[in-house]
């Protein structure tokens, strides 16, 4: 096949690319640029936090002797996904940037552009499994990425290869290593990407501004601190809150909630951040039926729970079988059949 | 490379000595440049005394704009301003965007026309007594538009003021001759007429002030400090004098080749658009166009594919491709200037390269449109 792998200059999507090359296929590499830079008469400032990346990618590329280019996403990746980013926060739900970021750019904006050119697919270094339009957890429990996947359809899986999904994160690393790829050390890329210094609360203030509104305890109904914006916190959150008014019965309170209607966050005791049962709206269904009963996991990351899910108006509502604690609309609900993917949603309730 | 810079480089490289040394074998390598220095002062119609070799067309044009800027300020505190065409090379827009910055210096970036030329009634109207050099290359690296250099130099010179001129391009495509074309300071670069790379040459009038940027030995004229690399000047000079000798021909022979690609091009494309002069003032080995509905991106990865080495404007250097400042200086909007495309001919470009080009483009092109903005 023509492929066209996305290389982000880290070891994963190196190896992906050697791999599709061991495999004869004929591949092209190609590094996205995807961070910011005012548009000016100079053009040198562009990618400055994404030079060494596609130094990176480039040398891997030179390694492989696959031709290489830079595409540059960085209006849609600022539209698609840091936009979608603030807003999400700004309407009290905490989003997925990586998961959006699969869903818009590299499966859409990057596949259709491969595609359109006449490749065959995109070949990434995704830890999962797909095989037939399957797909399924990486055999690294650690690493595996399925869950910021699981959003992409079946036409953008059709187009899509990991080679991957075998491998654990050292085979990988020692892989790299074998071919004398300068990555194959290479840290482990964390956070958000666009976030450099890691500030999630910093980013969106300076996009957002100061919102302040009422901490208020939902046991009590009392205003028991002041905050500066509701963006800066999470449904869970016990630290920083900075109340001034201690609970009655001297226990730890949480974030319950965030409401930016009122720009009041309501926090109370741990009990009160279980849930039982999750509305998810825009679902996405990647087998022929809805399982009644199926696990779903809540975050990248998180714990699995079995859970009887039921069709609804606006999507699925799933119960759990064991409560799930600090669970935030926003996030993705992802059903697994075992280790296979069943289908994608987007929480909007918790109870 | 030349084959006989390539010879002059090697026959430089295996005798030792350093130029500025006193013995003979210093004495030696200080022949090997001063006869570099004598060749390549003739085959660009200057003065030996009026060369300073410098590591090639970056540093050229550094010390020349921020050079001649310090040495006028000093001499005048309050010529503190540039000109400078919208189009020149990122070697002297960013120098002069640094001088900007950093030295209390302000910039007027002359307006240029549709075909990307700057009018010397133009350049007078904004020449005033706080300027301090004025600088627009000779000929464009992307669009190849050819300057009216000694007029605007006569300009410039209306007031006293310096004039510099990045010829990059201009060696061995363009006639070129430094005391006829009145300029002050002139760049080249050995790399673009078959010189080695990293080997250049700042030509500049013995009476014009320059402020060294590199501080040392003083090797060059008390402007440029470092030891001359005596091979690299052999194989420029070498390269200078066989390139001008034959201009006439090589550029007889690009413009034909360059004329019937442009011509085949509007044909298989029709709705190409020809970027720059359309008439005999500009580079004859360039030819520039704008595929509408096309970004530049996906034309070169396609072509690439099939054997076919174009260039869109300039990439930052982690690669990503802008749309060129040249062409939105010439009134383009930005997808027209992403939709544009550089072929370049050379000495080694035929016939057989423009018929291959012809055959791959319209797929190309019909290919390229699919994908979506």
């Amino acid at each position: 096949m023509k492929l066209l792998a996305a290389m982000s200059g880290g070891v994963d999507s190196a190896v992906a690319a050697a791999l599709a090359v061991d495999a004869g296929h004929d591949v092209t590499g190609v590094h996205l640029a995807l961070s910011e830079a005012p548009a000016t008469l100079r053009s040198g400032s562009r990618g400055c936090c994404s030079r060494e990346d596609a130094r990176d990618a480039a040398r891997t590329a030179d390694v492989l002797d696959i031709p290489f280019y830079v595409w540059d996403l960085a209006d849609r990746f600022r539209s698609e996904v840091i936009d979608d980013f603030v807003a999400e926060y700004a309407a009290g739900r905490t989003p997925n940037p990586c998961l959006r970021c699969n869903e818009r750019i590299k499966f859409t904006a990057v596949l259709d552009r491969a595609l359109a050119l006449g490749f065959d697919g995109v070949v990434t270094g995704h830890h999962a499994r797909l095989d037939q339009g399957v797909l399924r957890r990486s055999v690294d429990p650690d690493k595996d990425q399925s869950y910021v996947l699981a959003v992409l359809t079946p036409e953008q899986l059709a187009g899509t290869v990991l080679p991957l999904g075998q491998l654990t994160k050292a085979q990988v690393r020692e892989l790299a290593a074998a071919r004398g790829l300068a990555v194959a050390d290479k840290p482990d890329s964390h956070d958000i990407c666009f976030i450099a210094d890691g500030d999630t609360a910093g980013f969106l203030r300076e996009r957002l501004g100061d919102q302040p509104g009422p901490v208020v305890d939902a046991l009590t109904g009392a205003v028991v601190g002041q905050h500066s914006g509701a963006y800066g916190y999470t449904v869970g959150q016990r630290k920083g809150l900075h109340l001034t008014v201690p609970a009655p019965d001297g226990r730890p309170r949480y974030v319950l909630s965030l409401s930016p209607v009122d720009r009041s966050v309501t926090v109370g005791p741990v009990e009160a951040l279980e849930v039982g049962e999750v509305s998810a709206v825009r679902p996405l269904l990647l087998a022929d039926a809805l399982p009644t009963r199926c696990r779903v996991q809540l975050r990248a990351h998180g714990m699995v729970h079995h859970c009887t899910v039921r069709e609804s108006d606006e999507g699925w509502t799933i119960a759990l079988d064991t409560p799930a604690r600090g669970i935030a609309a926003g996030q993705a609900a992802v059903l697994y059949d075992g280790d296979r993917v069943v289908g994608s949603a987007t929480v909007s309730a918790a109870r | 490379m030349l084959p006989e810079a390539v010879a002059a480089v090697t026959a430089a490289m295996v005798r030792t000595g350093n130029p500025s040394s006193l013995h003979a074998a210093g004495r030696a390598a200080r022949r090997t440049v001063e006869e570099g220095r004598e060749a390549l002062a003739a085959a660009l119609g200057a003065r030996p005394s009026e060369v300073v070799f410098t590591g090639g067309g970056t540093e050229s044009d550094n010390l020349a704009v921020k050079g001649i800027y310090f040495a006028r300020r000093a001499a005048d505190p309050r010529r503190t301003r540039i000109l400078a065409s919208a189009v020149e090379h990122h070697a002297v827009l960013d120098a002069v965007e640094w001088l900007v910055e950093h030295e209390h210096a302000s910039v007027t970036w002359l307006p240029v026309d549709a075909v990307g030329r700057v009018h010397p009634d133009e350049l007078r109207a904004f020449l005033t007594d706080d300027v301090a050099l004025v600088t627009v290359m000779w000929a464009n690296n992307e669009v190849g538009t050819v300057q009216p250099i000694r007029q605007l130099a006569e300009v410039a010179h209306e007031r006293g003021v310096p004039f510099h001129t990045d010829a990059v391009q201009a060696v061995g495509q363009l006639p070129l001759d430094f005391a006829a074309s009145g300029v002050d300071a002139l760049t080249v670069t050995g790399h673009k007429f078959g010189g080695p790379l990293g080997s250049g040459a700042l030509l500049i009038g013995r009476e014009i002030a320059c402020t060294p940027l590199l501080h040392g030995g003083n090797q060059e004229r008390d402007i440029r400090s470092g030891t001359v690399d005596a091979p690299g000047v052999a194989g420029l000079a070498a390269a200078a004098t066989l390139a001008t000798e034959r201009q006439p021909v090589t550029a007889a022979r690009l413009a034909a080749l360059r004329d019937d690609l442009v011509a085949r091009v509007l044909t298989a494309v029709p709705d190409a658009v020809l970027n720059g002069d359309p008439g005999s003032l500009r580079l004859p080995g360039n030819a520039h166009f704008s595929f509408p509905g096309c970004e530049g991106d996906s034309l070169l990865l396609l072509l690439d594919a099939r054997g076919v080495e174009v260039s869109t404007g300039s990439a930052c250097s982690s690669g990503v491709a802008r749309p060129s400042h040249d062409l939105l200086a010439m009134g383009a909007d930005e997808d027209r200037a992403r939709a544009s495309l550089r072929f370049s001919l050379g000495h080694t470009s035929t016939a057989a390269d423009v018929d291959a080009l012809i055959e791959a483009l319209p797929a190309v092109v019909e290919r390229a449109r699919l994908v979506r903005r």
